[in-house]
């Protein structure tokens, strides 16, 4: 596969060569030492607009249909829909204004192409049209705003609740941890002054003094029970990082020295998510890719890839070292009572440092 | 003939003295030859700055393979010929550093604001030719700099050109974060006195300089927004010096404006009650506007060259005019849409949104104003031009995904993902890009006196413009699959193992593009040499540097400097024999002026 591509990297360099030599011998024509276009120029640079055109759209069809299907499945959270909703109206207001603007743009380019002779009309000003074009943004855009910021607004009002389950999600050079409240619901205090203290068993820096953290549970993969609400709290102990949790529409920032907040609800389990039709498809395109990919891999006598099984995932997405490009961990989306079950197997702070 | 002599030497005083070697073409202050040196060091730092960006798409498409030109551009950071994650991260940092400030700020402000600021409003020099030939040096030394640090021990910065701390702050933390962070901020420092120095000049001599007969509101577009721009920088520069200089303090004098709570390497370090947060308020302040420093230069070439080849008016100049305000405004009261997820109180993000999606009002009016300019004209499709179309293509395409990205919602689950890199690069790089190349393939003629050629020209659009989109739409797609940017690769995740094709081809338009730009280069190097000779006005355009002669003089006119009689868009008006008329030429009796 990489050496056809190569091969065809050199073949198209090697036209593009040639093509530019042909250039260079046409160019000590005389006709074609100035840089001022001609009608003969026009007329060709003209139609190359307008087929311009044509390529846009071709582009814009052709990526649909052939990488449509990596674009994020259905939100697997509850304020994600209405995430979704408002980004779909975005995208057919953003295209319908492309194909209609690109259109204009690149049809009066071939249409009023110029000849000699010929005069432009003069025409510098025309209060009405300017107010129409400025008016439309403004209501469009006015409407966009109100509906962004009734989402916004929704989704970032975190309240505390006695539902709501309470996760830490703690960041460092290039792992992620997750701390659980435990049965009284509070997280104990935290900081990385007390990192070193056990033998470095305590792994997120809690607070050994502080009742509320005793039954507080470090793990280093993300469970969640579905239907019910998350409220994370982000932290970080050495650089920015961010937790981006792309399949549930969710990102907050982990900033060193302060606690940061995101909230949602999972509404679709790993399970059905693997179900899901359009994952289905996915997952099979990802694992005939990987096949492949082994074959050369067997071939130059190394393991093969193991197939692929889908599962959510937090990655960090703000620039963070090295091995940013590597710093995820496994999320879980399960039922309350496999949660449950899961959680009861898991040590407590008290267990761990006694 | 005696007396026009003497006049003439009374008001060029001074500028008959000999000239040597080192004052014409190295401490020059003439603000022609300093645009030419703003323009050739703008170029070369142009070609470190693709070049690097062809080095990690060769990662990118073929990620953790062995290649030979690593090994022999990267040595020891390409062990085996596979590039180093720090390698990867500084190439990345370096390319958006050296392409935002020191190729489409200092390149494109910075040649052309020098070259036509004077020459546009009927001025002999710049107010002060002292001031801006420090100016350029102080630009000259940053990128020394800068391309210095490139070749430290420890490799250059590599927190991204954003340099955020504590990465950028913590030598423990990567190792770009040693003395090429340093090496960095020094130079953006720099930077940035030259950037200062460079806009109050053209402040000053915008406000002071213009001939008689040149009201503000016969500036041309290009004066307009090149005076703008630069009190955009005026007030926003200063500002990243300030994050510079805290920086510096938290990295050397053991001071916590931006640090707070770290363990790191084994280590509980002191900092204490300093955040992140602020110096991300604090350089974004400068970052959203510098959006516009970089693209309102280009957007007022544009509006000349555009004006000039339909050989129209431009339409609705007080709109336009109008909207550089409004944008120039605006630009300073949204920076927090880079923020939204920062952690910052999500009531600020509500603000923000509102104001960010404010910038798509202006922006739509220029847009329209482009188009409508072009209906019913008599396009003349030079180079020039159809960088010029080029732009407002790229600039309608990348802008309108910015109301994605503007609106806090939105920006959740496509902040720093591929969504981010296609806009900016489209809405800023690649347009701000185009506009530099209209504005030398336009200017060329008055620069060096040469034509460029046309054949060639065309070659360099089409293959850019297919490629540009070729590269930047198909990210898109990757970034709505979820694809954080700033990955040195994606096979840590095997769910985006069915992106890797289009990464394979989106490298392919890359190297073609960059192909692409070897042809300008030798166009450009060819065209000084050995170039047709130019006309004095070979586009026949209405603005006054087509009226100095073909040679360069200090002082631009022989004579008197020429009076302005009418607005600089008076392309095929009725009553007029030839389909332009010089700002120079007085009103036929009886004439009206525009009342635009």
């Amino acid at each position: 596969m990489t050496t056809l591509l190569i091969l065809t990297v050199l073949v198209l360099i090697g036209i593009s060569i040639w093509q530019i030599s042909k250039m260079f011998e046409l160019s000590q024509t005389d006709r074609n030492t100035t840089e001022i276009a001609d009608d003969r120029d026009n007329n060709t640079q003209g139609k190359l607009m307008f087929a311009f055109l044509v390529f846009i759209y071709l582009l814009t069809l052709y990526s649909f249909y052939a990488w449509g299907d990596v674009l994020l499945p259905e939100s697997a959270s509850e304020h994600g829909t209405d995430y979704d909703n408002l980004l779909w109206i975005s995208f057919a207001l953003i295209f319908f204004v492309q194909t209609i603007t690109q259109a204009l743009l690149h049809y009066f380019a071939y249409k009023y192409r110029g000849e000699k002779g010929k005069k432009a009309l003069f025409y510098a000003d025309n209060d009405r049209l300017e107010a129409i074009w400025t008016i439309i943004p403004v209501i469009t855009l006015a409407g966009l705003i109100l509906y962004g910021l009734y989402t916004w607004t929704n989704i970032m009002q975190v309240e505390e609740n006695d539902e709501a389950l309470v996760v830490e999600l703690y960041a460092q050079q290039f792992n992620w941890k997750a701390r659980y409240a435990g049965n009284d619901g509070v997280l104990g205090d935290a900081n990385v002054r007390f990192l070193q203290d056990f033998d470095g068993k305590n792994l997120v820096g809690i607070d050994a003094t502080d009742p509320n953290g005793l039954d507080d549970v470090v793990v280093q993969e993300l469970h969640l029970p579905v239907g019910r609400e998350v409220i994370f709290k982000m932290r970080s102990q050495d650089v920015l990082h961010s937790a981006y949790m792309p399949h549930f529409r969710a990102q907050m920032n982990c900033v060193p020295g302060m606690i940061t907040e995101f909230a949602f609800k999972p509404t679709v389990t790993t399970e059905e998510m693997r179900q899901n039709p359009d994952m289905v498809a996915k997952v099979k395109k990802i694992n005939k890719i990987r096949s492949e990919n082994s074959k050369e891999l067997v071939a130059n006598g190394e393991e093969a890839l193991e197939p692929y099984i889908f599962d959510y995932v937090l990655l960090c997405n703000k620039i963070c070292g090295a091995s940013h490009y590597n710093m995820q961990m496994k999320i879980v989306v399960e039922t309350p009572e496999e949660y449950n079950q899961w959680m009861a197997e898991q040590q407590t702070f008290a267990q761990v440092i006694q | 003939m005696s007396t026009v002599a003497a006049h003439a030497h009374e008001e060029d005083h001074g500028h008959h003295h000999k000239e040597t070697f080192m004052t014409k073409y190295i401490f020059s202050q003439d603000h022609k030859m300093i645009a030419k040196q703003y323009l050739i060091t703008g170029l070369f730092m142009g070609i470190i700055g693709i070049a690097m960006s062809l080095l990690f798409r060769i990662q990118l498409a073929w990620p953790e393979q062995s290649f030979t030109i690593f090994e022999v551009l990267l040595g020891k950071w390409a062990p085996d010929g596979v590039m180093d994650p720090n390698v990867y991260l500084a190439l990345v940092t370096i390319h958006g550093t050296i392409m935002v400030f020191f190729v489409l700020t200092a390149g494109l402000s910075g040649t052309f604001s020098n070259l036509l600021i004077p020459l546009q409003i009927g001025a002999r020099d710049m107010a002060s030719g002292l001031l801006n030939m420090i100016s350029f040096w102080l630009f000259f030394l940053s990128s020394a700099i800068m391309v210095a640090s490139l070749f430290v021990e420890a490799g250059p910065a590599a927190a991204g050109w954003t340099i955020y701390p504590p990465l950028s702050a913590l030598p423990q933390a990567q190792p770009g974060s040693g003395l090429g962070m340093t090496l960095w901020l020094v130079s953006m420092a720099i930077f940035i006195a030259s950037s200062l120095l460079g806009s109050l000049n053209y402040i000053v001599t915008v406000l002071n300089l213009r001939t008689k007969g040149m009201t503000m509101s016969r500036l041309p577009l290009t004066i307009w927004a090149f005076f703008v721009t630069a009190i955009i920088g005026v007030v926003s520069f200063p500002v990243l010096l300030s994050a510079a200089l805290l920086l510096i303090m938290d990295r050397s004098f053991g001071t916590s404006f931006f640090l707070s709570d770290i363990f790191i390497q084994g280590e509980v370090l002191h900092y204490q009650g300093g955040s992140p947060v602020l110096y991300e308020h604090l350089f974004w302040f400068l970052g959203h506007p510098e959006v516009y420093i970089v693209l309102l230069p280009a957007l007022g070439i544009t509006s000349e060259i555009i004006a000039t080849n339909a050989r129209k008016p431009i339409f609705g100049y007080r709109a336009m005019v109008a909207s550089i305000l409004a944008i120039a405004f605006l630009s300073t009261i949204v920076w927090g849409h880079h923020m939204f997820i920062s952690g910052m109180n999500p009531f600020l993000g509500s603000v923000f949104t509102f104001t960010t999606l404010l910038i798509a009002i202006p922006s739509a009016v220029k847009a329209f104003n482009y188009i409508t300019t072009l209906w019913k004209g008599n396009l003349q499709l030079n180079p020039a031009m159809l960088f010029s179309i080029g732009l407002v293509s790229t600039f309608i395409s990348g802008g309108l995904t910015g109301i994605i990205l503007g609106d806090s919602t939105l920006d959740i689950n496509v902040h720093d993902t591929y969504f981010v890199v296609a806009h900016f690069h489209l809405v800023m790089g690649i347009s701000a890009l185009y506009g530099l190349f209209a504005g030398v393939y336009h200017w060329f003629p008055k620069m060096f006196g040469k034509m460029m050629n046309k054949n060639l020209g065309y070659v360099h659009f089409w293959v850019t413009a297919v490629c540009a989109y070729g590269v930047f739409f198909p990210m898109h797609f990757i970034g709505m699959a979820g694809l954080p940017r700033r990955y040195y690769t994606n096979t840590a995740f095997p769910y985006f193992d069915d992106i890797a094709d289009i990464n394979v081809v989106i490298s392919i338009f890359a190297f073609t593009a960059g192909a692409a730009q070897l042809v300008f280069l030798y166009n450009f190097i060819n065209s000084i040499f050995y170039g047709k000779k130019a006309e004095e006005n070979p586009w026949k355009s209405n603005t006054l540097e087509w009226t100095t002669p073909v040679e360069h003089m200090h002082g631009n006119w022989p004579g008197e400097i020429p009076h302005v009689h009418r607005w600089a868009y008076d392309y095929s008006k009725p009553g007029q024999e030839e389909d332009w008329v010089s700002q120079i030429v007085p009103l036929k009796e009886g004439e009206e002026e525009l009342q635009h």
